[in-house]
């Protein structure tokens, strides 16, 4: 399977209180809360530590879950916030000038 | 309960101020007859500082950033304020009449991801909203820029501040936002001018006209519902707080100046001198704020209306003390459901009792002037008379 980049959108508002992240859409006003387990996700999406990484890397370690649980929960979270325009999600690194609001 | 209010929830258990207005300028193009405000500049915030402070928000969790006037685009630098504050990815929301939007303006609005440009509209006659705005020609400016926001995809919402003078005008505004595809708000309060001059007052539609407004299913939904009778408020009513205002939102003037919101000018501190943090937590008057429950309250909290009505702490500081009734409030409780307000059975009393303090002239020295003749003793010349 290919490797998942994902960065977040600067079409967004966002902001983290008392563990959990608030993100806002600023194409549709969709308005997402993400547990800390999603913002772990979040923070680690530099566009260049592959999806799989993240999961592994700070998922697995913060969290004591089992990678396979992990993945796919991660998996889903992507992509419905990629719907979204949420999250940006490639299979190549993606680099900061990918990073505009549309 | 909606995602937003769970966060807002949070935030407030967490003491955390997740929303804050930001004027950056009082300077207007528009001289509106209701404004509370001057349009002088006394020493802005300059760009520098705007952007420290911005800083400062995002730091102590701030999500919410209406940033607004004065007419915002009355200042150069207005672009740059909205940059870094949507670099630092604050959910922005702009308050503006318009006029100086243009094509470019508001292309620039959309890139640089603003959540929602409100904008204030009188009127849809022309003589009617430039009247009250004191601009000829506003009103066509103003319609232009909400195009423009249009047709970048932007969410634009009319502010419709009723008064007496364009009261009949409602139903037109109404229609002119859905003939734009634009959000319609509505806002029959006029709020006493920042130097407690309440003058402005006298704009206010009256009672009966309010009435329309809530009995209108357009505006407010289930009619029935919504104007009635209120319940009787339980433990959780009366352990309550008044609204966000010094609890999970606030407000900062051009000045740097930091009240528990736009229409509370209760000075609490300033960022110039202070940081914005150290207000939050540490202000002696954001706290007093925050300790006031529904119960603390001595009018209200007898009033069958203490679970519903919308009481502004802010406007009641204003009427004399922020524990106070806020008779505009009272009015809108009444005017909804019928039912008179404690405040209003209380004044009624006190009315009909005679009032308080009472001089009585004797009928000539009246017909002599308007200054009292020594005729005879004093007691005989003032009767005083005294309810406690």
């Amino acid at each position: 399977m290919a490797e998942k980049y994902i960065a977040r959108s600067k079409a967004i508002a966002a902001r983290m209180i008392g563990g959990e992240t608030m993100v806002m859409s600023a194409l549709d006003s969709t308005f997402f809360t993400l547990n800390e387990v999603a913002s772990t996700i979040w923070q680690a999406a530099d566009g260049r530590t592959p999806l799989s990484e993240i999961v592994t890397g700070k998922v697995c370690q913060e969290f004591d879950v089992d990678r396979e649980r992990a993945q796919r929960a991660a998996d889903r979270f992507v992509e419905e916030l990629s719907q979204h325009g949420i999250l940006l999600v490639s299979d190549q690194p993606l680099i900061d000038s990918s990073l505009e609001s549309r | 309960m909606s995602l937003i209010a769970e966060m807002s929830q949070k935030a407030l258990k967490l003491g955390l101020p997740i929303s804050v207005h930001l004027d950056i300028t009082y300077r207007c193009n528009e001289r509106c007859v209701h404004c509370y405000l001057d349009h002088d500049d006394h020493g802005e915030m300059t760009t520098a500082e705007i952007i420290d402070v911005l800083a400062q928000l995002a730091d102590a969790g701030v999500f919410f950033l209406s940033i607004s006037g004065g007419e915002v685009l009355m200042r150069r630098d207005f672009f740059d304020i909205v940059e870094r504050a949507r670099q630092l990815l604050f959910n922005v929301k702009v308050k503006t009449n318009g006029v100086m939007i243009r094509e470019k303006e508001a292309a620039r609005l959309r890139q640089l991801g603003v959540e929602q440009i409100q904008i204030s509209v009188y009127s849809h006659r022309p003589e009617v909203h430039d009247a009250i705005t004191k601009l000829p020609g506003s009103l066509k400016k103003t319609l232009r820029a909400i195009r423009f926001l249009k047709s970048q995809g932007l969410k634009v919402s009319i502010a419709n501040v009723l008064m007496a003078g364009n009261f009949s005008d409602q139903a037109g505004v109404i229609a002119l936002a859905k003939e734009l595809g634009v959000h319609y708000t509505l806002d029959p309060t006029i709020t006493p001018k920042m130097d407690g001059d309440r003058s402005i007052l006298a704009l206010q539609i009256p009672g009966s006209e309010l009435k329309q407004v809530f009995n209108n299913a357009e505006l407010v939904g289930n009619v029935e519902e919504f104007c009635a009778p209120p319940p009787a408020p339980d433990e959780d009513v009366m352990d309550g707080y008044p609204c966000s205002a010094g609890h999970t939102a606030c407000y900062i003037s051009p000045y740097g100046d930091v009240f528990p919101c736009v229409q509370f000018p209760l000075p609490s501190g300033n960022v110039r001198r202070q940081k914005f943090l150290d207000i939050w937590h540490h202000s002696t008057q954001l706290k007093e704020v925050r300790s006031i429950r529904a119960r603390d309250l001595p009018t209200c909290s007898t009033c069958a209306h203490v679970g519903t009505c919308t009481r502004c702490p802010g406007l009641a500081y204003m009427e004399g003390s922020m524990r106070g009734p806020s008779t505009a409030d009272c009015e809108k409780s009444f005017q909804r459901t019928g039912i008179p307000s404690a405040n209003m059975l209380k004044r009624a009393r006190t009315d009909s009792a005679g009032p308080l303090i009472q001089i009585q002239l004797p009928m000539n020295s009246a017909q002599d002037g308007p200054f009292p003749v020594e005729t005879g003793s004093p007691e005989a010349l003032v009767g005083i008379s005294a309810h406690a």
